[in-house]
């Protein structure tokens, strides 16, 4: 079970990896994501599940090198196994009546917007899509998001590729313009959601965030995901990820985000030697 | 002769300030001299009182009079007629409310140690039996699918698996266990005893099919359209409570359910643990049942120096085993009782930096029979603590209610099943533990989970013919 088919590098901090996990693959949507340990002794930790095949009963991921688990995982090569890798967890995105949507992806978060672009695509809606990254080198999925896209707009924070800028001035220059959404779905790093969303409270357009909290178990048991949305508590695990952007309280996300950060440091320099050690 | 002492052999236990510093079981276990002795007190009584105190009925004075008369193994199975986790129940059950409290011993003196011989009787067969020659019965073509792995699924599917059911237990998290893993902590309950209970299982036949969210992966219609002929649903009673009040999203406030679930399942005690946990210095600990126990003992061998209990009612209200509340305060744990949380205050860089309680008073008894907590006005303080666990109690997880048709529940999300079969609103479907009854003890769970393996049994026999 769960062993890796394909691993692929898609960007230097960046890798994508198919998973043969048929149960998973047969009821996955998009928006949902899986848990995962590398190894016996390994953290759980969440991605979301880019891409699936029912037939072939794979999953694909996509992650980003930040810390420990996600450099041990990026050691593990085709045809290796993973200890553990549970889902489809989570409420899939909602995407039943959209005719219009923009969608808005930063880094990695292009990953996990990039599903749900293809769904809206395959299921006959205009798709106008944003991604940004901090450099040339970093940019992933193009190819993807063209095909499921009626329009792309590429931004770099350096001007290195595409046109120079932040997601939100794109967006900003397409409503301006006098496109109009049903819905704009804005997914990347926790400050690029939460300055996406207040430019588009100013025009009051509704937009859908997926929020990316600490977990553990990802079956709504130990609340360490839990959010403020709309003044209430919500378990991101089981009630999102994906949640109103104009009602979730980030700057409380972004501390509680913080709330290992020694830990992880220390880890991910540990992990890091270990893997040097065996190289040599 | 019996003995006559007026008091239990004492359990041989570590040094509280050697213990609250390691995470190895507190509670060392009668020697073979202690237990015969302790053994010699059991009167034999005709009328069994003590056993009307056990919920699965396990025939005490018979198992007691084995291990007086040093045939421990026959002890086992005397005890493992009516219990399938001697080992667990016999650390973790709340005797003195039990079977002890109905012992004639305890009237003058205490009662007979029956927790205590139990477990003796659990670990002596446990170090010298083997489970792999677990004979395994022959199969009936039968299948019985559980979902849960806590007391009542693994109770559930042992029993059936002793009648030839083919079993497959499913469980969501990495490991089995429930509750016995990811909850009760190592130095209470040490986690090779549960595996050593699921290895039995599985030498009988049961398959234990991790990572499996029900609801989520697998439906409980697709179940049975798998060839599962009855479901039994055993899935506790996970999904924490908070309390509402400011500041309990700062960083540094968990629910027990986390922090216990960092400490056990992940074991974030050990060096080298892939999994953080906050390095906290002063502990609030909310609530005063045996999660709350387990919390602060937890974090006072994490290193805090100061953990503090906050419970609303009086020391007499306490919900946890006065063994757990008495070892607690051995190792240093302080209680501030009659004391409720107001408002969780922020410190540096958003942690919290202190908790503001009141005090209470007791007031009228409420529907529970217990009397009402009422804040005493004007008597705010603040604790100053840079880390608080909410251990307020659980309730049962929405998720297989939410996808299964037909499932009835209780508004608080307790599903519905008859007390003697467990028998739920869905045909074939039962359920029973915690995810029935809100969060109770290991010994119901388990006595439900036979109760339920025996309806089990007869639904898919009379179906057969
Ligand atoms: C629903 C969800 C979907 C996600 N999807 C993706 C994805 O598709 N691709 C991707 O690259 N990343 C995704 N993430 C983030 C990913 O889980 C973290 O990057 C990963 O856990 C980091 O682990 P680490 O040990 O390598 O890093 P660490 O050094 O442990 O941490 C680095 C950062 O990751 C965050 N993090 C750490 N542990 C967890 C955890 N258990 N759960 C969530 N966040 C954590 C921390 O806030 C920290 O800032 C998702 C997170 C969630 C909650
Ligand atoms: C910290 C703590 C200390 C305790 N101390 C004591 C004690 O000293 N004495 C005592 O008698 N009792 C104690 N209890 C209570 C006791 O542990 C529980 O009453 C008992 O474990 C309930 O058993 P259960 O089988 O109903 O459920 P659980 O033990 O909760 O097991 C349920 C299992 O089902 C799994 N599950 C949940 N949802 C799904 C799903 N959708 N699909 C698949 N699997 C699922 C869970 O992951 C879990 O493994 C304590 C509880 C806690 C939390
Ligand atoms: S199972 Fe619990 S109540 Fe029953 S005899 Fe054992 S300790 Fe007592
Ligand atoms: S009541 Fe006490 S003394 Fe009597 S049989 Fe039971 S354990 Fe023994
Ligand atoms: S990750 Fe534990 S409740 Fe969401």
């Amino acid at each position: 079970m769960y062993q890796i088919l394909k691993k692929q590098a898609l960007n230097p901090t960046v890798t994508l990896m198919e998973i043969e996990a048929p149960l998973v693959a047969k009821k996955a949507e998009p928006g949902q994501f899986i848990i995962l340990r590398v190894d016996e002794n390994g953290e759980r930790i969440p991605l979301t599940v880019a891409d699936f095949d029912r037939e072939k009963g794979t999953v694909t991921i996509i992650f980003q090198i930040v810390g420990a688990t996600t450099e041990a995982l990026n050691h593990l090569q085709e045809g290796d196994r993973l200890s553990d890798f549970v889902g489809p967890l989570g409420v899939a995105s909602h995407t039943e009546g959209l005719k219009k949507v923009a969608v808005v992806g930063g880094g990695v978060g292009c990953a996990i917007a990039y599903p749900i672009a293809k769904k809206l695509h395959r299921q006959g809606a205009t798709v106008h899509s944003i991604i940004g990254f901090r450099s040339r080198d970093l940019v992933i999925l193009e190819n993807e998001f063209a095909q499921a896209s009626d329009k792309l707009r590429i931004m770099t924070d350096d001007g290195s590729y595409g046109a120079k800028g932040l997601v939100t001035s794109a967006l900003k220059e397409l409503i301006e313009s006098g496109e109009t959404y049903d819905e704009v779905i804005a997914i990347g790093p926790l400050v690029m959601m939460k300055f996406v969303a207040a430019l588009t409270r100013e025009y009051g357009l509704k937009t859908v965030v997926s929020m990316n909290p600490i977990m553990i178990d990802g079956t709504g048991m130990c609340g360490g995901c839990r959010l403020t949305v709309g003044g209430k508590t919500k378990f991101a695990c089981v009630d999102g990820p994906d949640f109103d952007g104009h009602e979730v309280d980030f700057d409380e996300a972004m501390e509680r985000a913080s709330m290992y950060k020694a830990f992880e440091r220390r880890r991910h320099e540990e992990t890091c030697e270990l893997f040097k050690k065996e190289v040599r | 002769m019996a003995n006559m002492s007026l008091k239990k052999n004492e359990m041989p236990t570590q040094a509280p300030d050697i213990r609250n510093h390691n995470f190895l079981e507190v509670a060392l276990g009668y020697t073979e001299a202690q237990a015969l002795d302790e053994a010699a007190r059991c009167l034999n009584c005709k009328n069994m009182p003590c056993v009307a105190g056990c919920p699965v009925q396990i025939h005490i004075p018979a198992f007691i009079q084995k291990v007086a008369a040093g045939e421990f193994e026959e002890a086992y199975q005397i005890i493992s007629e009516a219990s399938s986790l001697p080992a667990v129940c016999g650390r973790v059950c709340p005797q003195e409310s039990q079977c002890e409290e109905k012992c004639v011993r305890g009237v003058k003196g205490e009662p007979v140690g029956i927790g205590r011989l139990e477990r003796f009787v659990a670990d002596w067969h446990n170090e010298h039996s083997d489970p792999s020659c677990v004979k395994r019965p022959a199969p009936n073509g039968y299948r019985a699918a559980v979902i849960g792995s806590g007391p009542s699924g693994l109770t559930c599917a042992g029993d059936l698996a002793k009648k030839g059911y083919d079993v497959t237990v499913f469980e969501a998290l990495h490991l089995s266990g429930g509750v016995l893993v990811y909850g009760i902590p190592e130095f209470r309950l040490p986690k090779a005893i549960v595996q050593k209970e699921v290895d039995t299982l599985k030498a009988l036949g049961v398959k234990v099919e991790t990572n499996m969210v029900i609801g989520k992966v697998l439906s409980v219609d697709e179940l049975f359209e798998m060839g599962f002929e009855s479901v039994f649903i055993g899935s506790g009673a996970g999904l924490p409570r908070f309390m509402n009040i400011p500041g309990e999203n700062l960083k540094g406030v968990y629910s027990a359910n986390e922090f216990l679930t960092r400490v056990n399942l992940m074991k974030a005690y050990r060096d080298g643990s892939a999994t953080p946990i906050q390095d906290a210095k002063k502990v609030a600990v909310v609530g005063g049942g045996n999660v709350a126990m387990d919390a602060a003992r937890c974090a006072k061998r994490l290193g805090a120096e100061e953990v503090t209990i906050v419970y609303r009612r009086s020391e007499e209200e306490l919900p946890a085993r006065k063994e757990e509340v008495e070892h607690a305060k051995e190792e240093g744990v302080l209680f501030r009782l009659l004391t409720n949380p107001v408002e969780i205050l922020s410190g540096e860089n958003g942690f919290v930096g202190g908790i503001t309680c009141v005090e209470m008073t007791l007031g009228e008894p409420d529907e529970s029979g217990r009397r009402r907590p009422v804040v005493k006005e004007g008597s705010e303080f603040t604790i100053d603590v840079d880390c608080v666990i909410m251990a307020i109690g659980t309730s049962p997880n929405p998720l297989i209610k939410s996808t299964t048709q037909g499932l009835e529940t209780q508004r608080w999300g307790g599903i519905i099943a008859d007390e003697e079969t467990g028998l739920t609103s869905r045909e074939g479907v039962y359920a029973g533990g915690d995810a029935v009854t809100g969060a109770a003890t290991v010994i119901l769970a388990m006595g439900a989970g036979k109760a339920a393996a025996k309806a089990m049994d007869e639904y898919m026999q009379s179906k057969a013919k």
